[in-house]
């Protein structure tokens, strides 16, 4: 009931039966787009199970980090990983020399399955989770229009995406920080940066992790439109993810691969190299453009034809 | 906006037209995953078809070309991909001397050891030359790299995966660069030393013409073909790309000759002729990355050794010439050029262990057998094991066949011997 209320306080909008035609002479307050971007957002971020979500995030660099620290026996210098070193998540060796590899180490452990899963969770039951708690009428009755209901959901979305990367970012930067040294970075590709422009590409991995979840939050926001079950979108878009990553693991479809959302994920990497190798990049985020474009047009379809019962 | 609230307010209307409107919103979906299908076929078709316009060139004149480049300044993105046809392709690197990453007490870093991977699959890497003295060469991996540095006689390999560092001195410890003094390492990587050794083989055995001309990483280029002119060679051709405006080869493709995907394609995709930043031939180890000094590798240096032997073989046997093995002992050479075949007398006059012989378990000796295909011939029976390039005949009499050369031509060769 929450999210209806947030609307409704954001807009002074009458009650009506439904959304009603614009009259003519009366243009819309450009204000009004941000009032319900802004309640979106407010809600999505302020929900008990967003916080739960941030914490478990949070908490996975931690766990590395101690786990490193442990097993190097106080930060003894070298063989890091022990004898099978290179085994584990990437960057793992590196933690031990420069507390800054831990933000790169816990963002390639949580791609995979953490920051998805939670995107997922919160992108299915964007719409679905309205529909099921039976607050998406509300919703409608002020007088946005279900595009812009659908385009607000997806910014908040999106921007749960970044928070959500940006907390293990942080939370990895202040646990390697603390339990090993930090100084200049040396790149994978041998060569050395200084620790603010080793910041600045940590920043940027960040940002570009977060860029990968565009295509997957799309497809998200999309299966949610298709149903009224919160519960039933968000396994349905989990599960959707875990199917994906499969495929993406079988090498007799290797044909298919460059065009399954979750294949260039590791290019994050990339922005470690010096110079930074691009290639693979700019595929990422044509790829997650893609998904975004034809899985949020599908949505707005959708939506926008779908009869809200409840 | 305003249209899109249309199917709310025009609730009341008949049904079949709000069926119709609202079958018409999912246009958009499928109109955008039509579009995005089409730019993904038509683009590389579209970059395909702009062949530059060259002025015409002989084959003489674009081999001087390539004689005469002295870019000694470069950068760019490589690609190479390989598909040997090995059998057990995807094992190949474990079966090669070293290769295998769990050698690592001779010190993982160690370049021979990686660029042995370079012969199967496709990899990435990325090369910058700044004269004789200062060379680089990365091969990007998954959320990895492993750079070879050379800087003015100090040689530095460094893997990210297991933040272990390899150094010697390039004297001793890089006897490659001796041979190809310009290429950033020994396995010829650049379409320049692949280009060498391709031309070297040139004879009356070999037609070279210059076929049409190519965009290869932006700059335009000819491209040179040069075939067997022999029958029974596996080699389908080989392509060089070469920049038309300072020689360099910038792509190497060697098909076989039964057809299918290239065995060898390796090319530059990004190449810039401008002086590579200076710091990206500094190299200091990083703090706590374990240092492995070539000298201390005494221990393990039959292994090495091994290895690094296993490399020119490796490529002479590729291309053709293996002149590597003719000087060796118990080595005649079958044939000239292309169709030319290398007959080794194993010592002890034994092939392999047959069936039944009690010399080997019965599931190696399945195993052996899965691996090539029988024979028989006028010189009695054999086994014949199968590249896509490289085909070898073992006889049961204990001797080996070797060649670039189809099963039918190693028989012929092994009847001709008797």
């Amino acid at each position: 009931m929450s999210q209806a209320e947030a609307a409704l306080t954001a807009t002074t909008a009458p009650e009506d039966n439904g959304p009603r035609p614009r009259k003519p002479g009366n243009p819309r307050n450009p204000l009004w787009t941000l009032g319900i971007l802004r309640s979106e957002i407010t809600t999505t971020l302020r929900r008990h199970r967003t916080y739960a979500l941030l914490a478990v995030l949070a908490a996975v660099p931690v766990l590395i980090g101690i786990a490193v620290r442990i097993e190097t026996g106080g930060g003894g210098s070298g063989s890091g990983g022990g004898p099978d070193g290179g085994g584990g998540p990437a960057f793992l060796t590196q933690v031990t020399n420069n507390g800054l590899f831990l933000v790169f180490a816990a963002l390639a452990a949580t791609l995979p399955v953490f920051l998805p899963m939670a995107v997922g969770v919160v992108a299915g039951d964007a719409i679905a989770g309205e529909a099921s708690g039976g607050t998406l009428r509300y919703l409608l009755v002020a007088p946005a229009g279900r595009t812009r209901l659908l385009l607000a959901k997806y910014a908040s979305v999106l921007t749960f995406c970044l928070v959500a990367t940006f907390v293990v970012a942080a939370s990895a930067l202040a646990v390697g920080a603390l339990l090993f040294p930090v100084g200049e970075v040396t790149t994978i590709s041998g060569t050395r940066i200084s620790f603010g422009e080793g910041l600045v590409r940590a920043a940027l991995t960040a940002a570009v992790v977060a860029a990968s979840l565009v295509g997957f939050a799309a497809l998200g926001l999309f299966v949610s439109t298709l149903t009224d079950s919160g519960i039933g979108a968000m396994a349905a878009t989990v599960g959707l993810l875990i199917t994906v990553q499969i495929l993406d693991s079988i090498p007799q479809l290797s044909g298919i691969h460059p065009y399954l959302f979750p294949h260039y994920w590791m290019s994050f990497a990339d922005v470690l190299r010096e110079p930074v190798h691009w290639e693979e990049l700019s595929k990422n985020f044509q790829l997650q453009g893609l998904y975004a474009a034809v899985f949020g047009s599908a949505a707005w379809a959708r939506f926008t034809s779908k009869d809200i019962t409840a | 906006m305003a249209p899109n609230d249309s199917a709310e307010t025009i609730g009341e209307a008949t049904g079949t037209v709000v069926g119709r409107r609202k079958a018409a919103r999912y246009i958009v979906p499928v109109a955008v995953a039509g579009v995005a299908a089409a730019t993904i076929g038509l683009v590389p078709a579209l970059a395909n078809a702009g062949d530059p316009d060259l002025p015409k060139i002989s084959a003489q004149e674009l081999i001087e070309k390539i004689a005469a480049s002295d870019e000694e300044q470069l950068s760019g993105t490589f690609k190479i991909s390989t598909d040997l046809g090995l059998p057990l392709d995807g094992l190949a690197g474990s079966f090669l001397p070293g290769a295998d990453g769990e050698g690592k007490d001779g010190g993982a870093a160690a370049p021979q050891d990686k660029l042995m991977e370079l012969t199967s699959g496709t990899h990435t890497l990325r090369v910058a030359v700044d004269g004789p003295e200062k060379q680089r060469l990365s091969i990007l991996g998954k959320a990895s790299e492993y750079s070879v540095v050379h800087n003015k006689g100090e040689v530095w390999a460094y893997d990210s995966t297991s933040d272990e560092v390899y150094h010697a001195e390039a004297p001793e410890g890089a006897g490659a660069e001796k041979e190809a003094p310009r290429a950033p390492k020994g396995v010829p990587a650049t379409p320049k030393d692949f280009a060498e050794q391709a031309l070297a083989a040139v004879g009356d055995t070999t037609s070279v013409t210059v076929d049409g001309t190519a965009q290869v990483a932006g700059r335009d280029a000819y491209q040179l073909v040069i075939k067997p002119k022999q029958e029974g060679s596996t080699v389908g051709s080989i392509r060089i790309a070469v920049d038309a405006e300072n020689g360099v080869p910038l792509k190497f493709t060697l098909a076989a000759a039964a057809g299918g995907k290239a065995v060898v394609d390796a090319g530059f995709t990004k190449v810039d002729f401008a002086k590579p930043a200076a710091s990206s031939f500094d190299f200091t180890p990083p703090k706590g990355a374990k240092v492995t000094e070539a000298d201390e590798l005494e221990t393990g240096k039959d292994e090495h050794g091994k290895a690094q032997k296993a490399l020119p073989e490796q490529f002479s046997g590729q291309i053709p010439g293996l002149e590597g093995l003719e000087s060796s002992e118990g080595v005649n050479v079958i044939g000239e050029g292309w169709t030319s075949i290398a007959a080794i007398e194993i010592p002890g006059g034994k092939g392999l262990p047959t069936a039944g012989s009690g010399d080997v378990p019965a599931e190696a000796q399945g195993f052996l057998d899965a691996l090539g295909d029988k024979v028989t011939g006028k010189f009695g029976s054999g086994t014949v094991f199968k590249t896509r390039l490289v085909n070898a005949l073992l006889t049961d009499d204990g001797k080996v066949y070797v060649g670039a050369v189809t099963k039918d031509a190693l028989v012929r060769a092994a009847d001709g011997a008797k």
